[in-house]
């Protein structure tokens, strides 16, 4: 802690170990595997990804897992320039919402690939309505990051 | 509803940089505003509610403990709400079903933020979970950005467009703050100085996006009894609604946005609204992203969906339109977090006072309020009227 005038300052450190649980677990083993599990809900017939153990809508016990297409469409995108703290990537970094064939929801991730320098080739490339697919870190650690991004096709 | 509920005072810091004041000296700064406001004294608060951003923000998890002076809270029973933007409305409504349910006459609500004093990007992405959400959310605005994105995607709205609404909304929202006292950023600026203003998260530059402040707000709640006693003139309120959504963005669709329609609509019927474009004399609408004001004003049907820009561009929602929104400057002049929901509540009892100063709409009678919060998560929605 230091006091200077009129403030003082003082750093915040605070270590947490969150449990995942068995569904979030089975997920990021999956993603080490290259696969996308979704879990479905036996009532509304929806299936969610990430795969989760409870249905958001019905509160039923998701147990029917599914192996998802690495393929989606794109709902919506942008494109981040300014720098906060704790980015995972430097920008200029592209984010998607991506609809996942087959599934229920959007899932959240990168879209890359791509020269991401250029905002105009960036809207060319880049567009709601757009295909992508899975694009594999070659290093894997069972987390969100061994999905790279996801890549425009074509 | 329950019983009728008044406000009967109001307060605000002047907002900005504060590092003048320390945080329990800035939250009492509001809180003596609104106990002169009413013409009370500590002794009768009966019950006192308050919040912030989650307390990440304030770098110190007890708020009740280093505001328990400044909100005037010894001895009285206390109640804690947050939920991230929208808190401001969280603990309205939490003060006015304290009163509503018969249970305390008068309640005091405070809500505050002191931005300058952490890292406010940096705090605010441990809202959310780092495995997940927090790598891809780029603080609010990617979130936010994402959301205008499928917005305009749904309803085929040529980016033009929408890129010229939201400068013109830039521009609404900072011309109006030079009216209001409290505000924070107060600069003259164009249209063309929006449209190319520095890119934060492609489409939405600088200029379409709120500042981080310092600042608090208070409002006091009664009864109606106490407050046709107390009040020459309350602010009635006439209805309130809120509504949450999922865990995972990317499950319920923000292009329509089910909380924000939803929350509006209950507190429309309370309020007995039919058509609130007409209705309505003034909005205070939680504004932090220019693009993200217009999914607002469809969500609250102010006008159909995907009609949003042409309603702004037609000039519907600046001071001198069919319903004025954010006389105050707004969100996106202004946004102590935890006060910013609060302060649309405050300046909507002082529009339909009368009290509202150079940013008065002429004869206000009925006012919404309004404030968001989480990853696109949480809605709340007050409706105040100058009439019981
Ligand atoms: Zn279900």
């Amino acid at each position: 802690m230091t006091k200077e005038y009129e403030t003082i300052i003082n750093t915040i450190t605070l270590p947490y170990r969150w449990a995942l649980g068995p569904a979030w677990t089975r997920f990021f083993d999956g993603l080490k595997e290259e696969k996308i599990y979704g879990t479905r809900c036996r009532k509304c017939k929806k299936i969610f990804v990430p795969a989760r153990s409870f249905c958001p809508d019905c509160f039923e016990d998701l147990d029917e897992w599914s192996d998802v297409s690495q393929e989606g469409t794109l709902r919506s995108w942008t494109l981040v320039k300014k720098s906060h703290y704790g980015q995972v990537r430097r920008p200029p970094y592209a984010l998607g919402l991506i609809h996942l064939d087959g599934t229920d929801c959007d899932f959240i991730h990168f879209i890359g690939g791509i020269d991401l320098s250029d905002l105009k080739k960036v809207r060319e490339k880049i567009k709601a309505g757009t295909r992508v697919k899975a694009v594999w870190n070659k290093e894997k650690n069972a987390n969100i990051h061994d999905i790279s991004y996801f890549k425009p096709l074509k | 509803m329950g019983k009728a509920v008044a406000i009967i005072g109001t307060g605000q810091t002047k907002h900005g940089r504060r590092n003048d004041v320390s945080y329990p000296e800035l939250v009492r700064e509001a809180v003596k505003a609104a106990l002169e406001d009413a013409g009370l004294t500590p002794k009768d608060i009966e019950g006192v509610v308050s919040g912030t951003m989650p307390s990440m923000m304030e770098g110190i998890s007890d708020t009740h403990l280093y505001f328990a002076d400044a909100i005037c809270e010894v001895g009285k029973p206390v109640l804690k709400v947050e939920t991230c933007g929208s808190t401001g409305q969280s603990i309205a409504h939490c003060g006015f079903y304290w009163v509503a349910s018969g249970a305390a006459d008068i309640v005091l609500v405070v809500g505050s933020e002191k931005m300058f004093e952490g890292d406010g990007q940096a705090t605010m992405s441990t809202v959310a979970d780092p495995w997940f959400l927090k790598p891809f959310s780029a603080g609010a605005p990617g979130v936010f950005t994402m959301q205008a994105m499928e917005w305009m995607h749904r309803f085929n709205i040529p980016e033009d467009k929408a890129r010229e609404a939201a400068a013109l909304i830039s521009l609404t929202n900072h011309d109006n703050a030079l009216n209001n006292p409290f505000a924070h950023i107060k600069i003259t600026m164009t249209i063309e100085d929006a449209k190319n203003a520095f890119i934060i998260t492609y489409p939405v530059r600088l200029l379409d996006v709120c500042p981080t402040s310092d600042g608090a707000c208070a409002v006091i709640f009664a009864s109606e009894e106490k407050a046709k006693k107390i009040c020459k003139k309350p602010a009635w309120i006439k209805g309130v609604g809120f509504r949450g959504e999922e865990y995972f963005l990317g499950e319920s669709n923000k292009s329509i946005w089910p909380s924000a329609t939803e929350a509006a609509k209950h507190a429309y019927e309370q309020a007995g609204i039919k058509n609130p474009l007409k209705e309505l004399d003034v909005a205070e609408v939680y504004n932090p992203f220019t693009y993200q004001e217009m999914i607002f004003y469809e969500c609250f049907g102010f006008c159909p969906r995907g009609e949003g820009p042409d309603y702004v561009l037609k000039g519907t929602f600046t001071m001198k339109g069919e319903l004025p929104c954010d006389p105050s400057g707004g969100v996106l002049c202004t946004n102590p977090i935890g006060a910013s929901g609060l302060i649309r509540l405050a300046e909507a009892a002082l529009q339909v006072t009368g009290k509202a100063g150079a940013r008065q709409i002429d004869g206000a009678k009925l006012a919404l309020s309004h404030a968001m919060g989480g990853i696109d998560q949480f809605n709340g929605v007050t409706i105040v009227g100058a009439d019981l």
